[in-house]
């Protein structure tokens, strides 16, 4: 049994928790990375629920941490473009095509740009997702201008009436000043031709509350409208994203769960926070 | 990096060190404060509570003989400091070379964690201590992570093995035992594995990386792990521990901020030395883990031997020696020495990540934080914009010169100003100390882009010097 549904019955049963019980559930969410912060806060109000209505008591605590905006992809007038960002090595790349994927299979016509010149063979790997899935992949020169691929990509959607644009772009550190500045370019430049409708930060499940610093950072340099959470299939539950919620209100929308294209899906916040305590 | 955790450190210490006498209320205190700080910093929970009652145990255990001491504060800070150093691997310890050639090394880590740019790094930085290593591409799994490995091969002129195509293509353990026997065949003296990420909790690619273990008998196998990894480093390092077994970890992206903990965590519940150090983007980006450092870091007692060794590195010889050769001559400091100086600093990294490394950078965290790293560009700009004349002598900028170098490097003339007041009080200063009371490249180091409130501190029309010994040793910098 899950530790949530351990709580709920405990809670129903008796007139609460024991101090053994509230220990046991404060190192649960902390193992879950929702920080210590805000694991303080959800036992603090955790603490006040009455034990007839736990459950839903409970279920209301952790959804008033969850950002109430639309969790769906926001659309543009003709071309939808997407820009995808984050630190190196969450699966930015892998997210790109997987979401491509998505949409294809929902009958829209999608290019790819393959931003990020700096790493070996990034442009490569997302060619071969392109052929793989069936993708148009706009590239340039290895270690090229990021901005002047991304502008090619927005040309060429613009050109074949595409549905939606997604522009894949090198990892950055966040704390790496030209290399955002450098992001914000992409943005600038690809905006002469569309506007960007979404930008969304791939988080890594197992980031621990780094997660929440490079969600701050990355808004502050491109308005981040949303979180695509990866490697959630491992061990790793993913809390900082609840902490990111709360914290900056931008909601999570995609979450990648494997390898394979199938494996990518819209965000459910029922079976996230169930995750988060099980 | 570490920043979160030694200013709580900090913090904790200084209100230790303000009590005259030290009860075990006190210590109970400062071991919920380094808790909270440890959490926030993402060690993991049982390393945390283990290492507080650690500390708790070996602090009262000391408490009666320091009664009578004056320093008890200082004395619970070296009972962590040892602690901390203890766990982060005692002595940093290096790879164990094979008898017989060559000395194979496997990599082994989660996706993302930066295995193959790590394969390349550690390639390189044996390729120049006078090795022969030859990259292996085990990877077949992950999208073009073989042609990856190429590329970074060839920038840095080591061979890769990569008979398989990879994207899903070829079988990763004939691979890396083929690599071996070419290896040994041409006479290559190390071996470097490069293998797919795999998840903890993947049992199928788990035994993969086991048989190929098996089949080329590493004489080293590394855990390759990123910095910003949180509580899951637990269930991770102990599922390859059980999986693979490694005998070393790799710490990748540690040019990152505020992570430390994963390094606490590992060490802690793997018992395995943490071995290098991964710093950035490039290639040269790399360094062996030296426990030690990290702890001072972690204590706020700065990362002085870090930032003299990138200095070294960044103020290359020539650079040095030119700078030495003027001084003795008794020749002025120039504004194209000081341009000099600027782009050797850019090469040291950020300015903010160099100050940090400072004794009680913790303190001044704030600061750190408001640094405008695009003061030294803006600065250099200025400077771009003047003549070899003006760059020389500084006394022929008039008004409409000034006005001249205002408008080629985009700023404003109290800009200019501003710059080359700074600039005529380092100068001064500089002839002050050419007896050699302190090196060159320091002396110019705390020159361009101070914070702001930290520039005015320093002028030097006031005299005034703070009591923190941190800011006081910046402004004598300047």
């Amino acid at each position: 049994m899950g530790l949530f549904s351990k709580f709920i019955a405990k809670v129903r049963g008796t007139n609460g928790f024991a101090p053994a019980d509230w220990k046991e559930l404060e190192e649960e969410l902390l193992l879950s990375d929702l920080g210590p912060s805000l694991t303080k806060e959800f036992l603090e109000q955790a603490r006040k629920v009455k034990s007839e209505n736990a459950q839903e008591a409970l279920s209301q605590i952790l959804s008033t941490h969850l950002s109430t905006k639309d969790r769906g992809a926001l659309l543009g007038q003709e071309t939808t473009v997407i820009m995808v960002v984050g630190v190196n090595g969450t699966g930015k790349t892998t997210s790109v095509a997987k979401l491509a994927a998505q949409l294809k299979s929902g009958g829209k016509k999608v290019v790819m740009a393959a931003g990020d010149t700096f790493r070996a063979a990034a442009v490569e790997q997302l060619q071969t997702w392109g052929d793989r899935i069936g993708v148009e992949v706009v590239s340039g020169k290895a270690n090229g201008d990021p901005a002047s691929v991304a502008f090619d990509g927005a040309k060429r959607a613009q050109e074949s009436k595409a549905d939606f644009l997604i522009i894949d772009t090198a990892g950055r550190l966040h704390n790496k000043n030209d290399l955002m500045a450098e992001l914000e370019k992409v943005k600038r430049v690809v905006e002469k031709v569309f506007p960007i409708n979404e930008v969304l930060l791939v988080i890594d499940a197992t980031t621990g509350q780094n997660g929440l610093q490079q969600a701050k950072i990355f808004t502050e340099a491109v308005k981040v409208t949303g979180i695509i959470l990866t490697k959630i299939d491992g061990s790793a539950r993913g809390g900082v994203a609840l902490a990111i919620e709360k914290e900056l209100d931008i909601p999570i929308k995609w979450i990648g769960t494997g390898e394979s294209e199938a494996d990518f899906a819209h965000f459910d916040a029922q079976s996230y926070i169930q995750g988060l305590l099980s | 990096m570490f920043e979160s955790l030694t200013s709580r450190f900090s913090s904790a210490f200084s209100t230790l060190r303000s009590r005259g006498k030290i009860s075990s209320a006190d210590i109970d205190a400062t071991c919920l404060e380094i808790r909270q700080a440890l959490l926030e910093s993402d060690v993991a929970l049982s390393v945390v509570e283990s290492f507080i009652a650690q500390i708790r145990e070996k602090s009262l255990a000391a408490l009666p003989t320091l009664q009578s001491g004056t320093n008890q504060g200082q004395a619970i800070f070296e009972i962590v400091n040892t602690s901390l150093i203890e766990i982060l691997g005692g002595d940093a310890r290096r790879v164990r070379f094979a008898k017989n050639p060559p000395t194979v090394i496997m990599l082994a880590g989660l996706q993302g964690a930066g295995k193959t740019t790590l394969a390349g790094k550690l390639a390189k930085f044996y390729a120049e201590q006078g090795n022969t290593p030859l990259l292996v591409a085990s990877d077949l799994q992950r999208p073009n992570a073989v042609t990856q490995l190429q590329v970074v091969g060839e920038s840095i002129g080591v061979p890769v093995f990569a008979p398989e195509p990879g994207n899903g293509v070829g079988d990763p353990v004939k691979v890396a035992k083929s690599g071996i026997d070419f290896a040994k065949s041409k006479q290559y003296n190390m071996v470097i594995v490069d293998t797919a990420g795999r998840l903890g909790v993947d049992q199928e690619l788990m035994k993969q990386a086991s048989d190929i273990r098996d089949a080329v008998n590493p004489d080293e196998i590394l855990f390759v792990v990123d910095a910003m990894i949180g509580q899951d480093a637990v269930r991770t390092s102990q599922a390859f521990l059980d999986g693979v077994g490694f005998d070393g970890v790799v710490l990748t992206k540690l040019d990152g901020d505020a992570r430390g903990g994963a390094a606490l965590s590992i060490a802690s519940i793997t018992k395995r030395p943490i071995m290098f150090a991964s710093t950035g983007e490039k290639l040269s980006d790399f360094d062996i883990f030296y426990p030690d450092r990290m702890a001072s870091r972690i204590l706020g007692m700065g990362d002085v031997a870090t930032l003299a060794e990138q200095a070294k590195k960044a103020f290359d010889s020539d650079t040095s020696a030119k700078l030495e050769a003027k001084f003795a001559s008794g020749e002025d400091f120039t504004l194209e020495d000081f341009l000099e100086q600027l782009q050797a600093m850019s090469k040291m990294g950020s300015m903010s990540k160099l100050l940090g490394m400072l004794p009680g950078a913790g303190q001044m965290k704030k600061q750190l934080e408001n640094f405008d790293e695009g003061e030294i560009v803006r600065t250099q700009a200025i400077v771009q914009s003047m003549t070899p004349i003006e760059r020389r002598d500084p006394k022929v900028l008039n008004g409409s010169r000034r006005a001249r170098i205002a408008l080629g490097s985009g700023r404003k003339v109290s800009d200019v100003n501003n710059l080359v007041d700074r600039f005529s009080a380092a100068q001064k200063m500089m002839k002050q100390v050419r007896n050699g009371a302190m090196p060159a490249a320091m002396a110019g180091m705390g020159l361009p882009a101070m914070p702001k409130a930290a520039i005015k501190s320093a002028a030097p029309k006031k005299k005034s010097k703070s009591g923190n010994p941190a800011k006081r040793a910046l402004e004598e910098g300047q």
